[in-house]
């Protein structure tokens, strides 16, 4: 049977670890391989590096963040932010990243989900969407927004058309991020992750609001999510890798507990 | 040393990477000749199964390992490589090299909630000792990502199983030849020792 996945999300500005909580204030917390090696020899199943640096310039040191992480860390990886072009997901494929995320470009170019899936593979292919609760309407029946540059910028896009859209142009995975959720600690959007991830055929990664291990459990059971993400309950040492797998597999969840 | 036969498959750096933390010394070739006379091969691949097949016929790489395999040097193909092991895939369809008898078929799953492709940590079941596989424990995990899976003809090809939506081959091999479909590389300590175990290989299965 497939395990459950709990993947820790880094990210990384100009080379180094930083947590964003609401997508401001974000502080340096440490390096991130060495981070990604603690967490990799504590069972780890996943990472995803989110690279939020600002300026293009420093755009090479994420692929050699990359490079040294895919040299030492034998878990899939994927790495996200930023990504525009076929280009931009072939030099990461290239340099180790097992997976590619899209965000913000697909949502203003919906077809360079496409391109990038016909060149490294819809397995490779992940579409990332950042969530906001709305009211419910004619153009978002739904009652979940699609956003951008950070939650900042509005769309205009219902989420679950898009998340069904993303699918059918190639993606083949999903990460549901809730920007409400995000940063909150209280748990994640569960309704959200339910509601897409019975909308689609591929799987979904749990974005936002981990801050507890049974928030673990519900958006792996209620939620339907495939995937778990975590960041600032792992960063700050409240909880290792470890003791939360522990805990979903003593709740009975299909969990990888040796490695 | 371990070959590496590379025909743009995607994940060569993968398996190069982890034999390095390894010590393992590999090279990557193109060279169908580098292929015929290597000590040892890993055959990998990720992508499209026909496109696949279409390259090793153009580059001499097919016949480069059918006539290695005949010679007993000892060969571990992974994911796609595993699959054009067997005598043909329904992706693309294409036929493969026929090493070891049976198809590649896709994934046809009656459970809704099972996702395709199968991608993630699963528990891999030895069904029958392989040097390869020493080590393994019972629940132990490796890492999957595919659409198809392995249908050997013959039970005595297959080594290992995993279950989604029903059990599937997932380690299959004769003689020389061995092959998963998880991705060794891909699977933390317990894959890069599999790697371990290929590099002094003898080339035979018990």
């Amino acid at each position: 049977m497939l395990s459950k996945r709990v993947v820790a999300c880094l990210d990384v500005r100009d080379g180094h670890l930083a947590k964003s909580v609401k997508f401001v204030d974000t502080k340096n917390i440490g390096d991130p391989i060495e981070k990604a090696r603690a967490y990799y020899e504590d069972g780890l199943d996943e990472l995803v590096f989110y690279d939020i640096t600002a300026s293009n310039e420093h755009r090479n040191i994420m692929i050699d963040v990359v490079e040294r992480v895919a040299s030492e860390i034998f878990i899939p990886f994927s790495v996200g932010g930023g990504i525009r072009s076929v280009g931009d997901a072939t030099k990461l494929r290239l340099a180790g990243a097992e997976k590619v995320n899209v965000n913000s470009a697909a949502v203003q170019d919906p077809d360079l989900i496409a391109r990038i899936s016909e060149a490294i593979g819809a397995q490779s292919t992940i579409l990332s969407m950042d969530v906001l609760r709305v009211e419910a309407s004619d153009s978002i029946p739904s009652g979940y927004e699609i956003v951008i540059h950070g939650g900042r910028k509005h769309t205009g896009k219902d989420a679950l058309a898009w998340a069904q859209r993303g699918v059918e142009l190639g993606a083949g995975e999903l990460v549901v991020n809730s920007i409400d959720a995000d940063g909150t600690r209280e748990g994640y959007e569960i309704r959200l992750t339910r509601m897409i991830a019975d909308a689609v055929p591929v799987p979904v990664i749990a974005s936002g609001g981990a801050g507890k291990p049974e928030h673990l459990y519900d958006v792996l059971t209620e939620g339907r999510a495939d995937a778990a993400l975590i960041a600032s309950m792992v960063h700050y040492g409240d909880y290792r890798v470890s003791e939360l797998k522990q805990y979903l597999a003593e709740r009975g969840l299909a969990i990888r507990t040796r490695w | 040393m371990i070959t590496i036969v590379d025909y743009n498959a995607g994940n060569l750096r993968s398996v190069k990477r982890a034999c390095d933390a390894v010590g393992i010394e590999s090279v990557f070739t193109q060279d169908a000749s580098a292929v015929a006379s290597a000590e040892r091969i890993i055959f990998p691949g990720v992508g499209h199964a026909r496109s696949a097949m279409e390259t090793l016929i153009e580059t001499g790489l097919r016949d480069a390992i059918l006539g290695a395999f005949d010679r007993g040097t000892p060969i571990l193909g992974i994911c796609v490589g595993a699959q054009l092991l067997l005598d043909g895939s329904e992706e693309g369809p294409t036929d493969g090299l026929g090493l070891i008898g049976g198809m590649t078929r896709r994934f046809q799953l009656d459970d809704p909630t099972l996702k395709i492709p199968h991608m993630g940590w699963n528990a891999v079941d030895v069904t029958q000792s392989h040097p390869l596989l020493e080590g393994l424990e019972p629940k132990d995990e490796l890492y999957f990502v595919h659409s198809y899976y392995l249908d050997p003809s013959k039970r005595a090809h297959v080594f290992a199983t995993s279950d989604y939506g029903g059990a599937f081959a997932c380690a299959i091999g004769r003689d020389n030849l061995f092959a998963t479909q998880f991705h060794p590389e891909k699977s933390g300590r317990l894959g890069l020792e599999l790697l371990s175990r290929f590099a002094t290989w003898g080339g035979s299965p018990c």
